[in-house]
């Protein structure tokens, strides 16, 4: 009874079984154990008495005992009962082979998940632009140490405490190793663009260089008179800004003015016309014996009354101040921030604009205000154009900083139109990507190609080949000859007047050197002329022509009568004229010519035939429509047309191999991410490199778009 | 890894514009200055046609030495110049590629040398034989006065056909009466599968998926393994039988095999009811094929003395490589490099052919290797047109080999034609129209 029992054997075993301890424990209480003498093959371990042995306990003996025990009994009795009306038998265990199917087909659909896994990185391939093989390069040069001695440790505990030291900082223990700063900096920047910023600080900075220079040069100038002539001008030029402004704009105006009374009121309190400085003083004691001191101190002194009155116009020199733009962008002078001193790519973005007017340089401002009033206005002109370019250069980078930070870039219309053109360049490349190539296998023959006019011959036979109606082998021909029908339903046929027929524009280039003819050698040649052809009439012959071949073009109509044919025929006999009207076909008109309207032009509508063999007949597989391929046939890609990168690009092999390079089979650790990974990977380095592996295969380059 | 790639790139880019620099005369690109730009193109791409099928001599060189038909081949998985061949008298050879001479000649089996592998490492090789031995042999030549000896043999209850090396595990896999997994330091298979087939023609592993393997069985069908389960995964039974099979080492899914009916058939494991591509050209018997290292193409040899060479989808091949002394091709290579093509034959010849008929070989300047890209630009953008396509796809044939094709031709053509006549004349839908790819698979088990 204890002998293992498959779980698909049933659980009426089971129930059986326990019903059996169950039921037969209490028996076995009351009765008197019997003795056993003799050896038997079949003896319950429960020592049931096997008394008829070979006899199986049925089910029905037990229940007369049952009814003795109250409990569960209705319970039991029922499920005996259900036990006992179920016939069928239990059912077979399966049978090797569809156990083995059964396994087989579960392992297949594993196996053939996990090699789905490959799904991405195929069509990644298959789409690539250019795949480089070996896909995994092994780094040229020599290797690192730690890659050559695997397994080494610092020992001494002079070499732990180094590495230690290093491990903290996270500096490479190898000098051509890059700290992860180092290598985060030199992804910040392509070097394209940090050269092109380079070169922009530079020339920044040029120009602070001169603007200071200049400035120097100004304030050092002695000469009063040329100063005050300055200060004057400025000031003239001041107040009529001012007036226009009050005409133009009378709210600004009106701050202007508070702006100008807060600055008097300033130097006023300030006490600076008083006459009691020490200029004034030296000026106070030679006004005695010259005149032009005391001139100078009746002005300090008339000065004074107008900033002692109330409502006079101020001095205006702080104001200019104010007006006076900013030479340089802040940002020149900024400090660098002190993230990373060392790296001057590190830093993401510029310092922060200054916009605002309130903002100059206090360095330059001298302590004199006379003096820079008359340097300011002679600064002007020059000054804007430098400006213009800082403003330029500052534009540029607030424009790239903005790209960087994701937003949409202001774009000037010269970079449209030269994104266009780009764009114009790039697009049949996109559209030939599609690999599939007429796919009708070779051409296989008797000829051998020896020299370049054996494949001139071949050439000639292929337009031989084109010009009688041969029926070629693939049924595309056909389809492409018949007219569209119904089954052929992606059959387009492009007008072989629209490829390869780029219409030239017209060169103006002067050719020779032009002559200038007199007017009697003109009508000289013109008489000649006329003399030479006097007899023709060209233009009634081109009109003839032309008539007779609109007439040949005409359909013409059949005569099918057969003159005796179902009546008498003979001399002088015709056939009736109702059989001459059944017999007479009219075919169709033509559609009109083309030429019709056109007096002066023939249009020949047959089709050309040694055109015919440059030409292509049917649209290419790719391609849906017919205008996608003239335009990859329009654009050229020869360096005639291009610059040498865009044609280095546009000429790019889509697969690039490595002379004396073993490409080994993609592998599965480089390419497939692994879910669970199994190894803790030790080194730093290494699993940094693997997920850059991971996000992108390195066999990849794509073109910049 | 990747940012030396770039490093690599950029010096390049470097160098040429550097060149550029150098020796570019400034230009005015103006698009009115040059005109007529599609005609010009047009016939420079034609004369590059014209000029490639003028310099197509696809052949290198041939390694004879052998006294018997090569039967297989295999390359050296660490080195491009080391080739190993057996031959149908049990004498195997190791040649030195670039000097083109045999370094060394084993007498390894009797009867037939029937499969030769590589182990991963380089450093020995396995090889099998009529004689029911795998013996496994040093790489090395072995020192003056030491004799050839293999490093070890298992003696097999049954006759190998084929064996393979797994890509990084000591492990290999023979094929014969049953496709057998081996430890490497045991003499007993680790595991062996039958399928109710008697005789298996050739094992592969995947290449890709290490732990797969295909192989070819005399019941006409293709059976898939797992090594790591007990049962084989799946059983595609054709009309006729496949000699080799070989995966696509660049797509893990996919593999190719060469039937006795002229055609190869590319499948994807996943979907075995019906091949993707079925690849013809051949006018006999398929017996071999190798897929090129970077799994864009693949190289087949036949019955009928020719080598093709195969897009991998595509239905028709794009070469065909012949020569007068030739024989039947038993088997093919693609070396590791992408660059060569060797193939192994009954006349006891070795032969080294380019993988693409007219490219120069050697080291190329710069200027060459533009004007080389340029040539193929324009001879891809131009490839529709009548007259290039005439003179690209141009082959020369011999001429019982174009007879032969003639014939299947026409034969096929009736075939086609009959199929059409039917539908024609039956009840609308009554008669099914099948594809040719649905044709040749029987049933997948």
């Amino acid at each position: 009874m204890n002998a293992p029992l498959s779980c698909s054997e049933g659980k009426g075993y089971l129930m059986v079984h326990t019903l059996v301890n169950f039921h037969i424990f209490p028996l076995s209480h009351r009765k008197k154990l019997t003795e056993r003498s003799e050896a038997s093959t079949q003896v319950s371990e429960f020592s049931v008495n096997a008394e008829g042995e070979g006899e199986k306990v049925k089910l029905s003996d037990l229940l007369g005992k049952m009814e003795k025990t109250p409990k569960n009994l209705n319970k039991t009795k029922k499920q005996l009962k259900d036990l006992e009306k179920k016939s069928d038998t239990l059912e077979l265990p399966l049978s090797r082979q569809e156990k083995e199917k059964i396994q087989r087909e579960v392992a297949y659909v594993k196996t053939s998940t996990e090699v789905s896994r490959w799904e991405s990185v195929v069509t990644q391939n298959r789409n690539a632009e250019q795949l480089v093989f070996p896909l995994i390069q092994e780094p040229s040069g020599p290797k690192r140490i730690e890659q050559v001695v695997s397994g080494w440790k610092a020992q001494t505990p002079l070499e732990q405490e180094i590495f230690s030291l290093l491990h903290c900082n996270l500096q490479p223990t190898h000098d051509p190793v890059l700290t992860p700063v180092e290598e985060a900096s030199l992804k910040a920047m392509s070097l394209e663009e940090a050269k092109i910023r380079r070169a922009e600080l530079q020339k920044a900075r040029a120009l602070q260089s001169y603007y200071e220079a200049k400035a120097k040069r100004e304030r050092k100038i002695k000469s009063k008179k040329y100063h005050k002539v300055q200060s004057k001008a400025k000031r003239k030029e001041f107040l009529k800004k001012f007036e226009d402004l009050c005409k133009t704009d009378p709210q600004a105006a009106l701050e202007e003015f508070k702006k100008m009374e807060l600055l008097r009121m300033e130097e006023r309190m300030s006490l600076k016309h008083q006459n009691s400085g020490k200029w004034a003083k030296s000026k106070v004691i030679m006004g005695k014996y010259d005149l032009v001191a005391r001139k100078a101190m009746q002005e300090q002194l008339e000065m004074n009354k107008d900033l002692t009155q109330k409502l006079v116009v101020p001095s205006e020199d702080e104001e200019q101040e104010q007006e006076e733009p900013k030479a340089l962008p802040d940002f020149v002078n900024d400090p660098e921030p002190v993230g990373d001193p060392a790296n001057p790519w590190m830093r993401g973005q510029l310092s922060a604009e200054a916009l605002g007017p309130e903002v100059s340089h206090e360095v330059e401002r001298p302590t004199e205000q006379f003096p820079e009033r008359k340097e300011e206005e002679e600064e002007e002109e020059p000054e804007n154009e430098e400006e213009a370019l800082l403003r330029e250069f500052e534009q540029k980078r607030r424009l790239r900083q903005s790209e960087d930070k994701g937003f949409e870039p202001v774009v000037s219309e010269e970079q449209e139109e030269f994104k266009n053109l780009f764009n114009r360049l790039v697009e049949p490349v996109i559209l030939e990507t599609g690999e599939e190539q007429g796919d009708e296998g070779l051409e296989e023959g008797l000829v051998r190609i020896h020299s370049l006019d054996d494949t001139e011959l071949l050439a000639n036979d292929h337009e031989a080949s084109l010009v009688e109606p041969v029926p070629s082998d693939t049924s595309n021909m056909e389809a492409s000859a018949c007219p569209p029908s119904k089954n052929s339903k992606k059959v387009k046929v492009i007008d072989p007047s629209e490829v390869l027929t780029k219409q030239a524009k017209v060169i103006k280039v002067p050719h020779a050197p032009m002559m200038v003819e007199d007017e009697e050698v003109r009508n000289e040649q013109t008489t000649i002329i006329k003399e030479a052809f006097a007899g023709d009439d060209v233009v009634s012959d081109f009109l003839k022509d032309k008539r007779k071949l609109e007439e040949d073009s005409m359909p013409k109509v059949v005569d099918l009568t057969l003159p005796g044919w179902g009546e008498w025929g003979g001399v002088g006999l015709k056939p009736s004229r109702f059989k001459r009207r059944k017999f007479r076909i009219k075919p169709a008109p033509l559609p009109p010519r083309k030429d019709q309207k056109l007096p002066a032009v023939i249009i020949s509508e047959k089709r050309n035939a040694a055109l015919a063999a440059h030409q292509v007949c049917q649209l290419p597989f790719p391609f849906t429509k017919p205008e996608q391929f003239e335009r990859t046939i329009c654009s050229p890609v020869g360096n005639t047309w291009n610059t040498h990168n865009v044609m280095r690009k546009l000429t790019a092999p889509k697969v690039v191999t490595q002379m004396g390079a073993i490409i080994e089979p993609i592998a599965k650790d480089d390419f497939i991410k692994d879910k669970n990974p199994s190894k803790p990977q030790p080194n730093l380095q290494l699993t940094k490199d693997s997920s850059l592996a991971k996000t992108a295969p390195p066999g990849h380059k794509r073109r910049k778009k | 890894s990747i940012s030396i790639q770039v490093r690599i790139n950029q010096s390049s880019s470097l160098s040429s514009s550097i060149i550029h620099v150098l020796f570019s005369v400034p230009r005015n690109y103006d698009p009115t200055l040059h005109p007529f730009e599609v005609p010009r193109e047009y016939t420079r791409a034609l004369n590059a046609t014209k000029l490639e099928r003028v310099f197509a001599k696809p052949f290198v060189g041939s390694l004879d030495g052998h006294r018997d038909g090569i039967n297989c081949m295999a390359k050296h998985s660490k080195s491009l110049s080391i080739l190993l061949s057996g031959s149908c008298d049990g004498e195997l050879k190791l040649w030195d590629l670039p000097k083109r001479k045999c370094v060394r000649t084993i007498q390894a089996h009797d009867g037939f040398v029937r499969g030769i592998c590589s182990r991963f490492c380089g450093t020995s090789f396995f090889t099998v034989g009529d004689d029911k031995t795998v013996k496994k042999w040093n790489m090395e030549t072995p020192g003056y006065g030491e004799r050839e000896e293999p490093l070890s043999t298992i003696l097999g209850k049954a006759m190998f056909t084929g064996i393979d090396h797994h890509q990084k595990d000591a492990t290999f896999a023979t094929c014969g009466q049953t496709v057998d997994i081996w430890d490497e330091q045991r003499s007993s298979p680790v595991r062996s599968f039958s399928w109710g087939v008697d005789s298996f023609s050739c094992v592969r592993y995947n290449p890709v998926e290490t732990e797969l393997l295909a192989s070819c069985a005399s019941d006409r069908s293709i059976v898939l393994y797992d090594m790591r389960e007990a049962t084989p995964l799946k059983k595609v039974v054709m009309k006729l039988r496949s000699n080799t099979l070989c995966w696509n080492p660049m797509e893990a899914y996919f593999f190719t095999c060469s039937n006795e009916d002229y055609n190869l058939y590319t499948y994807d494991m996943r979907r075995l009811n019906a091949p993707v591509t079925v690849h013809m050209d051949h006018v006999s018997a398929v017996l071999d094929l190798d897929y090129s290292p970077t799994g864009r193409e693949f190289v087949s040899a036949s019955f009928d003395k020719t080598i093709r060479i195969f897009r991998k989808d595509g239905g028709h091949s794009r070469e065909v490589y012949h020569t007068k002394r030739m024989q039947h091709v038993i088997c093919v290579k693609w070396s590791a490099d992408n660059k060569y093509i060797l193939s192994g034959s009954d006349e006891m010849n070795i032969r080294l052919w380019k993988a693409n008929a007219s490219e120069k070989l050697g080291l190329l300047s710069p200027r060459e290797k533009e004007a080389h890209n340029y040539n193929q630009k324009l001879k891809e953008k131009f490839q529709h047109h009548p007259q290039l396509r005439r003179i690209a796809r141009h082959r020369h044939l011999p001429r019982d080999i174009y007879k032969q094709r003639r014939e299947l031709k026409e034969m096929l053509g009736s075939r086609r034609r009959k199929e059409k006549n039917v539908i024609k004349h039956s009840k609308p839908g009554s008669v099914p129209v099948v594809a040719e790819r649905q044709k040749h698979v029987v049933n997948v088990e």
